[in-house]
């Protein structure tokens, strides 16, 4: 029984791993190859199966005028509106969630229920509704095709995600902490900061995540919303297809695209089993 | 410096969790206010403390308005029934917390921290973390938090009701003793029980609250010996005391087919509806006795407690032994009836036999 256990669980570990890993693989090897060996049929071993050259990755940094596509800069573009808005998100939906939790709030029949399900409603509906919203608004304020107005879309599509995770974790944590805190000689900042916080690691840890990976891999708004001036990585990304697919660029741009993702991953996996509040309440 | 509260009201639904509560607390003295779950007993302190802020009524604290003073500068410190600490630090700072807020050297907080430690006894566990404690070590260093302060007031709010019964017997010794040394002479300590057992072994002057109102205040062996109602009565004693519907005819008092001498405090009652309260200890068994029929016998430590019933007459009997009895046992119990109360229809106490009103 328990060697049927032992093998079942590892049976599964290997079928998932393979499921999960194999487009990475898929992905790596296709990036060295070049036309003939892509269509060559089916090749997966270096130097056996295939002759690897470097020509899939070269694109990527090659300036246009030497055929290339050059995804520094929109890399770069990528990262600095992830990372900004993210960090502003989460500065917000912290507050605000916290805000939600703590005090009671009310005007008509409006109650804290119903204005964490505003924030949240603006992520169920349909990107597409607030598209032309967003291209308006944009463009009356002169913030079409810049940096600054990707950001300040993203802190409307990112916000959200940080107040929902937030308010559900700050209801998790006893509010005798913060009374105690304040017991203790904090003003309500102060057992903000140096009580609440602290005690909500995890938990921003995991709305960090979630607005970094929906900002990182955003096309829909990054596409309508910039032209030529700037441009984000996803767009370019889709930009290196022409007449015939570069199987072997676009895998090279797929891979570095997801590099940061999984880099975030492995870092921020360690913290989150690491911190939890048990011993706050028993 | 006295803490002087007048007509507190707090009524944030249909239901008053204060409801005009007023009381004068003298510096060095211990008050427990004794009342069941939800009789608005953590209101109170949280009042107190400033987490909460009455509807109306008013508190004074050294002659100055204590509701205009934010909780963070009260000075008072607070024990919750939840072992509550701070779980991102160790016990060190933990107790160290409330001195880094006010600022003070570190050479006086260790010496502080230190010697709280030692008074709760969990000196060489600074490095700890909270996580690795048992609930009872827990518990030992919120106090030590709170008493590491100095605060003029300290709340503990059913400090002892989630730690099992052996933690709670030696804790409320320690507590005692801390409470009688030096601490009490300045401080206000304010304890809430729902036990009264709890109670009478703190040996304060007690405040019996009930759906937010003040019952009685008084000693605890007043409160014990004289319960004001039926509704104190209840709340004052564990298992609570026996109420039974009876009459009192020429110095007999008599109930379902029983009829037992009056004493002398209770001959002269003579009105219709009274009830006659009999404490669970003052019923014992006796083979001459009269007869009731058991219909639960639980064993709770070293004591028997037998739910007996004949006719409509339902009464609670403990017993300072382990005993075995079965459902529908017949037994015969005698009332050791010179200690019994009597209270009008109304509930109110008609007279003690400790001597309180006509005794």
């Amino acid at each position: 029984m328990d060697k049927l256990y032992i093998f079942l669980k590892y049976f599964f570990i290997v079928v998932w791993t393979v499921f999960v890993v194999a487009p990475f693989l898929w992905a790596l090897t296709t990036s060295f190859k070049d036309f003939q060996s892509v269509n060559g049929g089916v090749t997966y071993i270096p130097w056996v199966d295939f002759e690897p050259n470097l020509e899939g990755w070269k694109v990527l940094i090659k300036s246009p005028a030497k055929g290339g596509v050059d995804i520094i800069e929109p890399y770069f573009n990528s990262m600095f509106v992830t990372c900004t808005a993210s960090l502003i998100s989460i500065i917000l939906g912290t507050l605000s969630a916290y805000a939600l939790s703590r005090y009671t709030f009310k005007a008509g029949f409006v109650k804290n229920n119903d204005i964490t399900f505003f924030f949240i409603s603006q992520r169920i509906m349909p990107p597409i509704v607030l598209s032309i919203p967003f291209f308006l608004f944009l463009s009356s304020i002169n913030l079409l095709d810049s940096l600054t107005g990707l950001i300040v879309v993203y802190i409307v599509l990112l916000m959200p995600i940080a107040v929902w995770i937030m308010v559900d974790f700050f209801n998790k944590v006893p509010r005798e902490i913060d009374e105690t805190a304040l017991i203790d000689g904090c003003n309500p900042y102060q057992a903000f900061l140096k009580v609440v916080l602290p005690n909500s690691i995890p938990g921003l840890i995991v709305a960090g995540m979630f607005c970094i990976i929906f900002g990182w891999i955003d096309f829909f708004f990054a596409f309508i919303l910039t032209f030529t001036e700037v441009q984000l990585l996803p767009v370019k990304i889709v930009a290196l297809n022409s007449s015939v697919t570069p199987w072997w660029s676009l895998s090279a741009s797929a891979l570095v695209s997801v590099a940061p993702l999984i880099i975030v991953a492995f870092i921020v996996e360690r913290y989150l089993s690491k911190g939890n509040l048990s011993g706050a309440i028993k | 410096m006295d803490l002087v509260a007048n007509n507190l009201s707090y009524k944030p639904d249909d239901q008053y969790h204060l409801n005009e509560v007023s009381f004068n607390f003298k510096e060095g003295n211990l008050y427990t206010i004794l009342g069941r779950t939800l009789s608005g007993k953590t209101t109170l302190l949280k009042t107190i403390a400033g987490l909460l802020t009455p509807d109306s009524g008013e508190i004074e604290f050294d002659g100055k308005n204590f509701l205009k003073i934010p909780v963070w500068e009260r000075n008072v410190a607070m024990v919750y029934q939840q072992f509550i600490n701070y779980p991102h630090l160790n016990v060190f700072e933990n107790i160290a917390f409330p001195l880094k807020q006010r600022k003070i050297g570190q050479s006086i907080i260790n010496e502080k921290v230190m010697d709280a430690l030692n008074s709760v006894g969990l000196v060489g566990y600074e490095k700890r973390k909270i996580q690795e404690l048992s609930g009872g070590q827990q518990q030992r260093v919120s106090l030590a938090r709170s008493l590491v302060k100095n605060a003029k007031i300290l709340l503990l709010d059913e400090p002892l009701v989630n730690l099992d019964y052996k933690l709670r017997e030696q804790l409320r010794e320690e507590f005692k003793n801390l409470f009688s040394k030096g601490l009490a002479d300045e401080t206000i300590l304010i304890y809430s029980t729902t036990d009264p057992k709890e109670t009478m072994e703190l040996n304060g002057e007690v405040i019996v609250l009930d759906e937010g109102k003040v019952l009685q205040v008084g000693p605890a062996k007043e409160i014990f010996e004289n319960p004001n109602s039926l509704k104190v009565a209840e709340i004052s004693n564990d298992p609570p005391m026996n109420i039974i519907e009876a009459k009192i005819l020429d110095n007999h008092i008599k109930f379902e087919g029983i009829d037992v001498e009056a004493p002398q405090h209770l001959s002269k009652l003579t009105e219709d509806g009274l009830k006659i309260g009999l404490r669970s200890s003052d019923i014992e068994l006796n083979e001459n006795g009269h007869e009731f029929e058991v219909e639960l016998a639980e064993i709770s430590g070293s004591e028997t407690l037998l739910h007996l019933k004949r006719g409509n007459t339902k009464i609670i009997v403990s017993i300072e032994e382990v005993l075995n009895f079965k459902i529908h046992d017949k037994i015969k119990i005698n009332f050791k009836i010179n200690r019994a109360y009597a209270f009008h229809a109304d509930g109110k106490l008609a007279s003690s036999p400790f001597g309180g009103l006509n005794g």
